[in-house]
């Protein structure tokens, strides 16, 4: 299985059925793959759609329903289009169960950067720091290093997307839960090692007992 | 009846250095006959409050290769190289926003509001230069109002006294922008006969559109 669909499929775990979820683009796209399509789990995107679904057959694409990336897409029956207050008034007034997004880090105290390398990458946050700030649950999604370079460090170098303590970290090779106490490394990937993790982590970690294997769903294609 | 124009004719009401709110995300739901007019049109120097610069000569991204936009106050310029570049080479002065707090500005101004308090951004460099502000022992961020010479929406349908109503993700900023510029010039797929348009579905009442762009030949 690739990294990247392992952290999908892991994730897909994670979304409660009948909610409203924001899936930010790249890798958390791909964790739609993975839902039981009778969760009822609604998917939205902040540039205005709540029952978002994949891109349609060739040729049955509007160029007027597209992706928070400006990719077409399609929506399910009962679909709503909203403008961007109200899509905005969902992510920040308490109504977007989750959020999914990936990092550039994220450190012991669950402090998510990956918005901006001052200097290098200047994106914009496009509407990354209010879904963090305001999705009741912020789960990042992620390769656990990039090009080999730990991704999970004792505090962040980059400029923070939120002082807001992220949920749940999911990545190819972990599960790993920021808290009060810490880390806490919840499961590891399967075949993958205490030992492994840890070197690839230059944060501290919490290890409590034995870490199980994680769980993977097994819907979807 | 509210005026219809030509693009080239809705240009030349627009001055260099004016303040323009465009609306659209990554293109979809912007103006674009009006757009392409007025990066044909030579002038320059505006202020534009957008989403984001879509992609490279696409759209908002056509303003930016023609050299026109000085200022720009967006939250997402990463899929146009061209609006990175010229903000590094200092041609362009560009503030990022938040796209929430973006849109809330946009709706402040247009709603009479003196700003909004936000959680968003709060502690991070993007609250930089701004108020926090202590309500009971919680702290927001105060994002001040924006308002703007000229909006340039895009519409679905408009009906002949400027009534809109938009269509899917084209909405987006469109009926925001459209509360918060001193002229609103609309661009829209269709015009139809008044009272075409249920009053329950017009989103923008015409008495705040100026100005509509004429069906395209």
């Amino acid at each position: 299985m690739k990294p990247e669909e392992i952290i999908q499929r892991r994730v897909a775990l994670e979304l409660k059925p009948n909610t409203l979820v924001n899936l930010g683009i790249g890798l958390p796209t791909g964790v739609a793959r993975y839902i039981d399509p009778a969760a009822g789990i609604l998917f939205e995107s902040e540039n205005g759609i709540v029952g978002l679904a994949a891109k349609p057959p060739e040729g049955m694409d509007d160029p007027e329903l597209t992706d928070a990336g400006g990719n077409t897409v399609s929506a399910i029956p009962g679909a709503a289009t909203i403008d961007s207050a109200v899509s905005f008034g969902l992510i920040r007034g308490g109504h977007l169960e989750a959020t999914v997004l990936g990092a550039l880090q994220v450190d012991e105290e669950g402090m998510l950067a990956n918005w901006v390398v001052p200097g290098k990458m200047v994106p914009g946050m496009g509407g990354a720091m209010d879904l963090v700030t305001g999705a009741r649950r912020v789960i990042v999604a992620m390769n656990h290093t990039a090009k080999g370079a730990p991704k999970i460090v004792p505090k962040c170098t980059l400029p923070l997307t939120s002082i807001r303590r992220v949920s749940l970290i999911v990545t190819d090779m972990a599960v790993i839960e920021p808290t009060d106490a810490g880390l806490v490394l919840r499961e590891r990937a399967p075949g993958v090692t205490l030992e492994q993790i840890v070197a690839a982590t230059t944060a501290k970690l919490v290890v409590e007992g034995e870490v199980p294997e994680m769980k993977l769903g097994v819907g979807g294609a | 009846m509210k005026p219809h124009l030509k693009p080239e004719d809705a240009v030349n009401l627009i001055p260099d250095g004016a303040s323009l709110m465009i609306g659209g995300f990554m293109g979809v739901g912007s103006p674009h006959r009006l757009l392409d007019a007025l990066a044909a049109s030579g002038k320059r120097n505006f202020t534009v409050i957008a989403n984001d610069t879509a992609r490279p000569g696409y759209a908002i991204g056509k303003l930016i290769r023609a050299g026109a936009v000085s200022r720009l106050i967006a939250s997402h310029i990463g899929l146009n190289p061209e609006t990175q570049k010229g903000m590094i080479a200092g041609e362009i002065d560009v503030e990022l926003v938040p796209q929430g707090t973006l849109v809330e500005r946009i709706r402040a101004g247009g709603y009479g509001l003196g700003g909004v308090l936000t959680k968003t951004g709060l502690g991070t460099i993007a609250a930089e230069g701004q108020r926090t502000i202590d309500i009971d022992g919680e702290q927001w961020v105060l994002a001040s109002p924006l308002k703007a010479d000229f909006a340039l929406i895009a519409a679905d349908q408009a009906d002949y006294i400027g009534n809109l109503q938009y269509q899917l993700t084209a909405t987006n900023f469109n009926p925001i922008m459209a509360m918060a510029a001193e002229t609103v010039i609309a661009e829209s797929r269709e015009i139809l006969p008044v009272g075409m348009i249920p009053p329950d579905i017009v989103k923008t009442p015409g008495v705040i559109v100026d100005y509509l762009i004429e069906r395209a030949a």
